[in-house]
């Protein structure tokens, strides 16, 4: 038990030092952090999920983006199709093909909807790997094993969402100030978005809703019947992204 | 009748030949390697797969060369089952043929692989609900399969005995097992939510079809060679009936691809349609694939009208004219024509290009060229074996 809270602390600590580092989006980050800490400190939960009120976020703002590959290293590559992404913003018609209408408000078209893994609970993705590298935790986050894969890309085949990167090379080159307290990736291994489990056990929002200023990101348990998010999902109309695949996203959108 | 001095000055320029023969293949595995060291530093950017496009060249060879592995069992079925003795003359031809396109295949999936020293991981670690999983399973022992029994008959006829009993079973049980080696392989495109192209119950049944048809095709090719520069005949008949085999398949082949294009045009669904669209018109304007698939196409037919014409097929001219542009045509189709077209338009919309780059086409020539080393090995006793034992029979007369 001590030891667990040590590391507990340790990691808080690591993680408020990265905010001195990256002081734009780390003040917001632990700042917010603070709150949430002293409101939960059991970092366990039943069923971890998102919302994204897309008509909160601003077009152009890449808040969200730049906290979180800034403490999960992601490199950045800018050649075309190389890319290493864990969230991004599209177009709408792209994050919801079947749901745009030739009639449907500009202002929809406009919107640039946050994408990211959905940690589906029947996720295709841990179907297909042929090692384990890719499975579910019992709190429904998708983890990556990246010491174990074996870079076959058969979960990015699988992934219908487009939510996974190939390291086609090295990374380490491409990460502008390297986070000490986050791995690194290899050349050769699959990489996505984690839910910032790192930052749950301490009891931390992830980073993207944390650096958040408009609210539009609301992420919390999906079994704890009073919790933020599920009092947004039960009194409004939410819709995920392609519910006609069964592969029950747990990233929920409003707006 | 030809001189005794003829005859031996054939062979010598045959041994030339085939000596240069291998050279080349080993020279090209050389620039394979070479470049698959390079790979194996600098990760699999040196290809051109990018993060809309993640499986190319290599994959699709994979793809074919198991149809080729289980394609063996179109000699194997008329023979062992309906007693259709011609094929025995070519039955271990084609049982080598697929030790050889395993032996490529495997190496394929090796070659991809972006951490190749971790491959370990899916034995160590096996999941059981991954197709590649069982994928490995079924491909391992269809080439433990097929190398016993090879080896069991080459050797039996070596000694001048018949081979041994248990074999029987084995090459029973190598039927079913060459079509479960295909179907599997179908089943790692087939199960996929989101990529439509794939999505399809008629994929296995295609996979077997264009299998059928190519790997016949490639046996007819090297039988030709065979008789060309060694002293192995397989003889008129065997061939004719391959190309028979290859007709029917072909058809079947063919007929499958209408039907998807039908589904998919006809339910006028934009997910399904797209794939077709790319790859025979082009979509917004990435025509990539189109020169290629139309190529395709038009050998395909040309060559189903070649084989069901009896002159044309009875021609051994226009024979291999039609091996050659059935090879092509379904090298074409069921590897690029099938594996890129699964990734556009990616799952958020991106209609991706992917262009295979040097490096990537010198590995896979390299595997290519190593399938043919030990191909061309295995030929090599197979036909020095059957000298023996034709002129151990002449003896005994
Ligand atoms: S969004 Fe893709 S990567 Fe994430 S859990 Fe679902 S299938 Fe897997
Ligand atoms: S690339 Fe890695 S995580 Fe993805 S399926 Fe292969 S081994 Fe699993």
């Amino acid at each position: 038990m001590v030891d667990i809270n040590r590391r507990l602390l340790l990691k808080a600590a690591g993680i408020s030092a990265f905010g001195t580092i990256f002081p734009s989006v780390g003040y917001l980050i632990s700042a917010h952090a603070q709150e949430v800490i002293s409101k939960n400190t059991a970092p366990s939960a039943k069923r971890w999920a998102m919302l994204m009120d897309i008509s909160k976020c601003p077009a152009g703002c890449r808040d969200c983006i730049d906290a979180c590959h800034g403490i999960h290293n992601v490199p950045l590559i800018n050649e075309p199709g190389q890319e290493i992404r864990w969230i991004q913003k599209v177009p709408f018609s792209n994050a919801f093909p079947s749901q745009e209408n030739p009639y449907s408000d500009i202002s929809l078209k406009k919107r640039e909807p946050v994408i990211m893994c959905n940690h589906c609970s029947n996720p295709p993705c841990v179907r297909v790997c042929p090692t384990q590298a890719t499975f579910k935790r019992k709190d429904g986050i998708v983890m990556m094993d990246y010491h174990r894969c074996i870079g076959c890309r058969f979960c990015i085949a699988a992934c219908p969402y487009g939510a996974r990167s190939m390291n086609f090379r090295n990374p380490r080159p491409y990460i502008g100030s390297i986070n000490p307290d986050f791995p690194t990736r290899t050349k050769g291994v699959v990489e996505k978005c984690n839910f910032c489990e790192e930052r749950l056990a301490v009891g931390l929002p992830p980073a993207c809703v944390a650096a958040c200023r408009h609210k539009a990101l609301i992420f919390g348990d999906l079994l704890a019947g009073e919790s933020e998010i599920r009092t947004i999902l039960r009194n409004n109309n939410a819709f995920r992204r392609r519910p006609e695949l069964g592969t029950e996203p747990h990233v929920f959108y409003t707006g | 009748m030809k001189s005794e001095q003829d005859m031996t000055g054939h062979m010598d320029k045959n041994k030339i030949t085939g000596r240069i023969w291998l050279c080349f293949l080993i020279a090209v595995i050389a620039i394979g390697v070479f470049f698959y060291l390079r790979q194996l530093s600098m990760g699999l950017s040196i290809t051109g797969m990018n993060q809309n496009i993640t499986w190319g060249l290599y994959i699709s060879q994979f793809t074919f060369l198991v149809g080729i592995a289980a394609s063996a069992v179109m000699l194997i079925l008329p023979y062992y089952l309906h007693n259709y003795k011609v094929f025995g003359r070519i039955t271990l031809l084609g049982e080598f043929l697929a030790v050889s396109a395993v032996i490529m295949s495997v190496t394929f999936v090796l070659v991809d692989l972006g951490q190749p020293g971790r491959a370990f991981n899916m034995i160590l670690h096996p999941s059981p609900k991954s197709i590649l999983f069982w994928d490995m399973v079924v491909l391992s022992g269809y080439l433990l399969i097929n190398l016993v029994i090879g080896w069991v008959v080459i050797e039996s006829e070596r000694q001048g005995v018949a081979s041994p009993a248990w074999v029987k079973p084995l090459i029973y049980l190598s039927i079913p097992w060459a079509i479960s080696i295909h179907t599997v392989t179908a089943f790692i495109y087939a199960g996929l939510p989101g990529r439509t192209f794939w999505l399809t119950a008629v994929m296995a049944p295609r996979f077997l079809a264009s299998a059928f048809a190519s790997g016949p095709a490639l046996l007819v090719l090297l039988c030709l060679i065979l008789r060309r520069f060694t002293s192995f005949d397989a003889g008129k008949e065997p061939l004719q009936t391959l190309a028979k085999i290859i007709a029917y398949a072909l058809a079947t082949s063919i007929f499958f691809v209408l039907v998807e294009i039908f589904t998919a045009f006809y339910s006028g669904i934009p997910s399904h349609k797209e794939h077709f669209q790319y790859l025979f018109t082009g979509l917004e304007g990435h025509t990539t694939l189109v020169p290629w698939m139309w190529a395709s196409t038009v050998l395909a037919f040309a060559a189903l009208i070649l084989l069901i014409i009896p002159a044309a097929r009875k021609n051994e001219k226009w024979l291999t004219a039609a091996c050659i542009a059935v090879f092509i045509s379904l090298w074409i189709e069921k590897g690029l024509g099938l594996v890129i077209p699964g990734f556009i338009p990616s799952p958020i919309g991106r209609i991706g290009t992917y262009i295979p780059t040097g490096p990537e086409i010198a590995i896979t020539l390299g595997v290519w060229a190593a399938g043919f080393l030990v191909l061309t090995l295995f030929y090599r006793l197979f036909v020095s074996v059957r000298a023996q034992s034709s002129s151990a029979v002449q003896r005994t007369e």
